[in-house]
């Protein structure tokens, strides 16, 4: 049930008031809508007032004698359904008279509830100004009242709070639902790393490492290089039994001339800067509209210390001797350990070659040297039975991983590549192969 | 200091230059004998004669061309367009020629004239005696456009513009020239060019505007003090080209601004001074910058209730300036 209002009505043109004659209703009488409810007089006309309403007559406001103006407030109708005279300024009015103790309770609640969620709508709403200084002075403003328009902090409210020096100070991590949802759209883009993960918390006896310099530039560069770069992947199985027999044969007698070791690793180096000849494809940099090959061939090694990794560069792999590049290697691992490497042992390389076997890692998947077009991982030799002229035998195995920017290379030319590698490798024997 | 009239200062300030300069003088219609349609040079033809008190044809492009040829040859003219409507005629003259003779020169000529002209609404003027028409010519580099409100600031800016060695658009208000009065010391000085004066300090919203609607803002802000709002008024003086600096400040003071201008509302040197806020001072804000102005039709309403409508007043401002305090 719902209360409306019925009010004077126009009862002619020019009449601005009319006085009620004689009630033809009492309050509980059941009516009709159009049906007669009051006599009204004014000065052109006497005429009876109908009723808008199919219902029952629940208060007679205007007194018999009374003059009222148009539009005024002659009593009130209870009807089926939720009544109009309920909502707005009316009911402040019904409010202060005891016999309408129905209506009011029921629109007490719906109002109180609509005003603070408007406030709130604006108090959110924050200005350049008042972001500005909320966070020059670190202040927290949920914690701040508004005096502005719909609870709007203003300018004005955040001065007063700083010249009060009262500041509310941000509380931790109780607005932590909302955080996620801010971070998580730009960070897809991005092609450096989250600055700090949100919301990774340090526990109890956790140690916290602060990300600085190298560790910093390596999350960097890994980042860009996996968001930016569409890897693929591919491995071969390479036979080096022969490779392994000549190196060992090789290694004492080296190690006392030379006065540095011959390592498996210069061989793969070797194999590689060849092989990279004949497919300059893979020597390459994706530059957005077009395809840089590079002419020299320069090969970045991977040397880890302690929590760093470098990728010092062997320059013009494909001009030196194994030995050569032995030595290049002893060179650059040995500054890199005591941290003597300079940024021209570190420029200018045109492809990696990572050593992942030295850790007896068999197979992995590199992150490509941003911006190179592919890197190789050398695994651990493994000395595997391998079926070979009708019978088993011992055989030295090793994987080679390749990581590649598919936007450069397809699987055919790197295929054709790693077989390259692998026959190079293969046919390195006591026979054919020398180190100098 | 004597209490004298807006248009009483511009009668002073012409009869002083020519006084101390004898390379100025003055043409326009109507400016000799008659001693101009609004009486701002009378006197000026008693005094020196008709060889720098010349009443010229009804022809505004001759005024300006004449104008602008005498400054290159060393005189030192102060032209009179009638009322600022009349002024399209000239506009070629003013804007090929004077503005970009400098320029186009490399420095071996100038033109130092000022054109005076009389501008605004409120007058039962209609449409060609009532236009604002600075926005025309605000972005032509090579002119200044002073707008003053004040008979202190007339006399000051209307010196300086004289002895300026470029072209100088003076415009003042009719409304004004009877309606304004105000202090004006006796002694010669002059006040610079370029910069933007501060009316009022306040501290909860600013206020920036030029001309007749200063003394609106400023009416508005003594009414507006009683709620408790102060309002910032700052008088831009000269509207082309605008003093930046001072905008800026007048903005971070309160971060509330509003502009207003009797001309319409699109395109014109509030619109400019707007984009100078946004530019600098987008930290400092801290509601909506809020243009208030005349609406965007071809001119002022001859009609007594729609030039009411139409023309800017206190209670408009005072609405608006409550409105933007309130936010």
């Amino acid at each position: 049930m719902g209360l409306e209002k019925i009010n004077m009505p126009q009862l002619g043109e020019s009449v601005t008031e009319g006085t009620i004659n004689s009630w033809l209703v009492q309050p509980g009488d059941q009516i009709n809508k159009y049906d007669p409810i009051a006599e009204v007089m004014t000065d052109k006309v006497n005429a009876e007032v109908p009723s808008s309403f199919t219902g029952t007559i629940k208060e007679l406001i205007a007194q018999e004698g009374d003059t009222i103006e148009v539009g005024e407030l002659m009593c009130y109708i209870e009807v089926e359904g939720a009544g109009s005279a309920e909502a707005g300024t009316e009911s402040e009015e019904k409010t202060e008279e005891p016999s309408k103790d129905e209506a009011p309770k029921q629109e007490a609640p719906a109002s109180k509830e609509n005003k603070p969620q408007q406030e709130k709508g604006s108090k959110k709403r924050f200005s350049p100004a008042v972001m500005t200084l909320a966070q020059e002075h670190e202040i927290d403003l949920n914690q701040v009242e508004g005096s502005g328009r719909g609870g709007r902090i203003t300018r004005k409210d955040i001065e007063k709070i700083i010249e009060s020096g009262e500041i509310p100070a941000a509380k931790e991590s109780t607005e932590a639902p909302d955080q996620p949802s801010v971070e998580s759209t730009p960070k897809q883009q991005s092609t450096k790393p989250a600055p700090a993960a949100p919301n990774v918390q340090a526990g109890e006896g956790d140690v916290e490492i602060p990300v600085t310099g190298v560790r910093k530039a390596i999350a960097q560069n890994m980042v860009k290089s996996t968001t930016e770069i569409p890897h693929a992947w591919m491995m071969v199985e390479v036979d080096v039994t022969n490779l392994v027999e000549l190196r060992n044969s090789l290694k004492k007698q080296f190690k006392e001339k030379e006065g540095y070791s011959l390592t498996f690793f210069s061989f793969f180096v070797k194999a590689v800067a060849q092989a990279l000849k004949d497919y300059p494809e893979l020597n390459s940099t994706w530059a957005g509209d077009k395809i840089i090959q590079r002419k020299a061939i320069n090969l970045n090694i991977a040397v880890a210390k302690d929590d760093e990794l470098f990728v010092p560069v062997i320059k013009d792999a494909d001009e030196k001797s194994i030995k050569g590049i032995a030595r290049d290697i002893t060179d650059l691992a040995g500054k890199a350990r005591q941290g003597k490497l300079t940024s021209k042992d570190m420029e200018g390389g045109t492809f990696t070659v990572n050593n992942t076997g030295s850790f007896g890692s068999i197979q992995s998947m590199g992150v490509i040297n941003h911006p190179q077009s592919a890197i190789l991982q050398v695994e651990s030799i493994v000395k595997k039975p391998v079926y070979q002229d009708g019978m088993f035998g011992p055989r030295d195995m090793v994987n080679l991983c390749l990581s590649l920017d598919h936007r450069v290379l397809d699987g055919l030319v790197a295929g054709n590549f790693l077989a390259r590698v692998k026959e190079i490798l293969e046919n390195m024997s006591k026979e054919h192969t020398s180190v100098y | 200091m004597a209490v004298i009239s807006y248009i009483q200062a511009v009668t002073q300030a012409l009869k002083e230059e020519m006084e101390r300069d004898e390379k100025v003088f003055v043409l326009g219609e109507d400016v000799g004998k008659r001693g101009g349609v609004f009486r701002a040079t009378d006197g000026l033809y008693d005094q020196f004669g008709e060889d720098r008190v010349l009443d010229t044809p009804l022809a505004e492009s001759a005024i300006a061309g004449v104008g602008i040829g005498a400054a290159m040859y060393g005189m030192r003219p102060v032209a009179e367009m009638q009322f600022a409507d009349f002024i399209m005629p000239a506009v070629n003259q003013i804007i090929s020629e004077a503005a970009k003779t400098r320029y186009r020169s490399n420095n071996d000529w100038n033109v130092p004239m000022t054109i005076r002209a009389p501008y605004g609404g409120g007058v039962h003027g209609a449409l060609y005696h009532s236009q604002s028409v600075e926005a025309v010519f605000a972005n032509q580099p090579g002119l200044k456009i002073v707008m003053p409100s004040t008979p202190y600031d007339v006399k000051g800016l209307l010196k300086a513009s004289i002895r300026d060695n470029d072209p100088v658009l003076f415009f003042e208000h009719k409304r004004a020239y009877r309606l304004i009065k105000g202090e004006v010391p006796e002694e010669d000085y002059t006040l610079p060019l370029g910069k933007a004066d501060v009316k009022r300090e306040g501290s909860d919203i600013t206020v920036i505007t030029y001309g007749l609607c200063v003394h609106f803002a400023l009416q508005a802000a003594e009414k507006l003090a009683e709620e408790g709002i102060d309002a910032h008024i700052l008088d831009l003086r000269t509207v082309y080209p605008l003093d930046q600096e001072a905008i800026i400040e007048a903005v971070s003071k309160t971060g509330k601004v509003l502009l207003i201008t009797e001309d319409n509302k699109e395109g014109g040197i509030i619109s400019e001074v707007s984009a100078v806020i946004s530019e600098n001072c987008l930290f400092d804000l801290d509601a909506p910058v809020k243009r208030l102005a005349g609406p965007d039709v071809p001119s002022m309403p001859y009609a007594p209730t729609m030039e009411k409508y139409f023309m800017m007043n206190p209670d408009k401002v005072e609405k608006a300036m409550r409105d933007l305090a309130e936010f």
